[in-house]
């Protein structure tokens, strides 16, 4: 818990049970949603977050529900720590009227209008030039919001992601940007892809202040998001971190990860962000030995009623399909 | 009548409009490549960053995807922006945004939000721009559903689909033929708001339908002319909007004179045309005393000297060889 150690002491127990609960109740509906694909009730494309949530727990801490969300294709744990209800995401993974996106976008296209999560967006770097202008329209509205996108190591290699770094610092815009970087785009290790693999320096390149984060440490990351939105929202413009971290499963269902060694695999899941909570929770005598169990039971309970909520959930009638294709309906 | 009509060019209509809309509602504002110091590479904007300040007149780097983007952005947090891209051709540069996004999250969403940004782009030759500044790709984006695209070719239209466009829920998508910034003509003072839903007979006749738009509807109005003096009653229509099309002007129109002609400065492959064509078909098939005739630009990057791009373009005498053929001259 390197760089936490600053902040440690303020953190309250029942802080800290948050962001363990917070990062078991991610890691515990993939586990279902896996389980769900191969029944086939979840179809299309499956991007697990495991390995990843101490990113998308630490980093919602600090946004209020003002501030404005845009995350990738693989956006389960965003959308259920921005607090969009489990049964509306795990509706939404079947394809159910009842999804938070009434069930049009699937696994990759969460939506939520009340929680401001613009999607979960499919588009490598797609996502990025939104939230410039969502960041915009805050600054021009003169409202306190700010935006937060969510994007992988992979968008770097877009031109979306320069173009929209240069225009938010142009503009001094209230933007967060949070690059999630799990060393892979797909297949593809970031030094196999990058010129210049320390994407934090990418950054500073156009004046955007940035900082390495440990993205398997939710307290770190947390602190660096508090550190970063702190400055933003004071007017400085926008910022960027860079969450080193790993994705423990494939990147998706069809993957059999013939790029990287079984060993790189084990060597990161001892940094697993959960168990370390723990372990270190137990350490400092913030966990008693009943409050995993409390938490588990309790989540496989959401999960459990998510997977009710969705089997009971009804499709869309065939005669809805065209319906919101444009405002008002019947547009052909 | 006569202290009633003013002399006004399409370029100064334009930008009555965008004045208008910025003076009508605070959450619009303009951005674009050189829209503000500069004035617009066409001279459309020219004056509004004095006015209105560069909060609303927002000179952005040449990053296509990274302002369009944020144009999407913007109308998604509450703004009503309107985006001015230089070229169709350019536009390219943010296809993505335009395409994976403008147009799909009212649906993706399941309705939860709506992208009311207006996209403003010059489209089409005439200038001597060579290959890379001069197509007409707007039945490109005719193709895609949860985009709206309109295509004003008279001075009310330039002066009044803006604030149609901006009172649109939708994405609309504005282009401008380059080769109408300079037409003036008289606008009537009390001249009327008008739609962007219809199309409208800009002259009516009995014996073929004209079907057209944008920078070719005055060659088309040429032809027609032309066809008058040769006694033959040309109807042009002018379909003012490319998506959603308003199938029910156009297939009246056939129906009553039963041969229809399109011209449009789009290539014929996979394009607008054909699908005009095909809606014609499928409509009015047995109504048809002649097959529906087409005059298209030629299927040529569009070259830089003139001769060859006059050569390229759909011209009146094309327009009237067509007409003739499918008169079953």
């Amino acid at each position: 818990m390197s760089k936490a150690s600053a902040i440690k002491p303020q953190l309250s127990r029942e802080h800290l049970l948050g962001l363990l609960a917070g990062m078991v109740r991610i890691r515990r509906f993939e586990e279902k949603c896996a389980e769900l694909y191969q029944q086939e009730k979840i179809r299309g494309f499956l991007h697990l977050y495991i390995g990843e949530e101490a990113i998308a727990v630490g980093a919602m801490q600090v946004l209020t529900p003002a501030d404005a969300v845009v995350a990738t294709y693989r956006e389960h744990g965003h959308a259920l720590a921005r607090g969009v209800a489990m049964d509306a995401v795990m509706a939404e993974m079947y394809g159910k009227a009842e999804g938070c996106s009434g069930g049009r976008g699937g696994s990759m296209h969460l939506f939520d209008a009340p929680t401001r999560f613009y999607g979960g967006n499919a588009i490598v770097g797609g996502g990025l030039p939104l939230a410039v202008g969502l960041a915009l329209a805050e600054k021009m509205q003169r409202r306190d919001g700010i935006a937060a996108c969510f994007f992988g190591e992979g968008a770097v290699a877009e031109g979306e992601f320069h173009e929209s770094l240069n225009l938010a610092e142009l503009w001094r815009l209230p933007l967060l940007f949070v690059c999630e970087n799990n060393l892979y785009a797909m297949g593809t290790r970031l030094e196999r892809s990058e010129s210049q693999p320390d994407i934090h320096i990418k950054a500073q390149s156009y004046n955007v202040p940035a900082e390495v984060v440990d993205g398997m440490d939710v307290v770190a990351v947390e602190a660096a998001t508090r550190r970063a939105c702190a400055a933003i929202r004071g007017g400085g413009g926008p910022a960027l971190l860079e969450c080193r971290t790993y994705r423990f499963r494939a990147h998706s269902m069809f993957d059999p990860q013939l790029y990287r060694d079984r060993a790189e695999i084990e060597d990161w899941k001892q940094r697993d962000p959960i168990d370390r909570l723990a372990l270190w929770m137990r350490e400092t005598g913030t966990l008693h030995d009943t409050d995993l169990t409390a938490i588990e039971s309790q989540i496989a309970a959401e999960v459990e009623h998510g997977v009710v909520f969705a089997e009971s959930g009804h499709w869309e009638p065939v005669a809805e399909l065209t319906r919101d294709v444009y405002a008002g309906e019947g547009v052909p | 009548m006569t202290d009633r009509v003013r002399e006004i060019t399409y370029r100064d209509a334009v930008r009555e409009a965008i004045r208008e809309a910025l003076l009508a509602d605070p959450s619009v504002f303009l951005m674009g490549e050189d829209v503000g110091r500069y004035g617009g590479c066409y001279a459309v904007t020219k004056g509004l960053l004095d006015e209105f300040g560069p909060e609303r007149i927002r000179d952005t780097p040449l990053s296509e995807s990274a302002f369009v983007g944020a144009g999407i952005g913007a109308a998604l947090g509450g703004m009503r922006p309107i985006v001015e891209i230089m070229t169709v051709n350019f536009s390219l540069l943010a296809l993505d945004q335009i395409v994976n996004n403008a147009a799909t999250i009212r649906h993706m969403s399941g309705g939860q939000f709506e992208v009311p940004v207006v996209i403003r782009m010059a489209t089409g030759a005439g200038r001597q721009l060579a290959a890379q500044h001069s197509h007409s790709l707007e039945g490109w984006y005719a193709h895609i559903p949860g985009l709206k695209v309109v295509t004003p070719a008279t001075l009310e239209d330039a002066r009044f689909m803006l604030a149609a466009a901006l009172a649109d829920p939708n994405p609309v998508l504005i282009f401008e033929h380059v080769m109408l910034y300079n037409r003036s003509g008289v606008l009537p003072a009390d001249a009327v708001p008008v739609d962007i839903r219809s199309a409208i007979v800009r002259r009516p006749g009995k014996d073929l339908t004209l079907v057209t738009y944008g920078g070719t509807l005055f060659k088309t109005l040429d032809a027609a002319e032309i066809l008058a003096k040769e006694g033959v009653g040309a109807e042009v229509i002018d379909l003012r909007v490319l998506r959603p099309l308003d199938a029910e002007t156009l297939l009246a129109s056939v129906r009553k004179t039963r041969r229809a002609v399109i011209v449009d400065e789009g290539w014929r492959s996979g394009s607008l045309s054909a699908e005009i064509s095909a809606r014609i078909m499928e409509g009015a098939f047995w109504e048809l005393d002649a097959p529906v005739g087409r005059v298209c630009s030629a299927e040529v990057p569009i070259p830089y000297p003139h001769h060859l791009e006059e050569a390229a373009l759909p011209q009146p005498a094309a327009i009237v060889a067509a007409a003739k053929a499918a008169l079953g001259g």
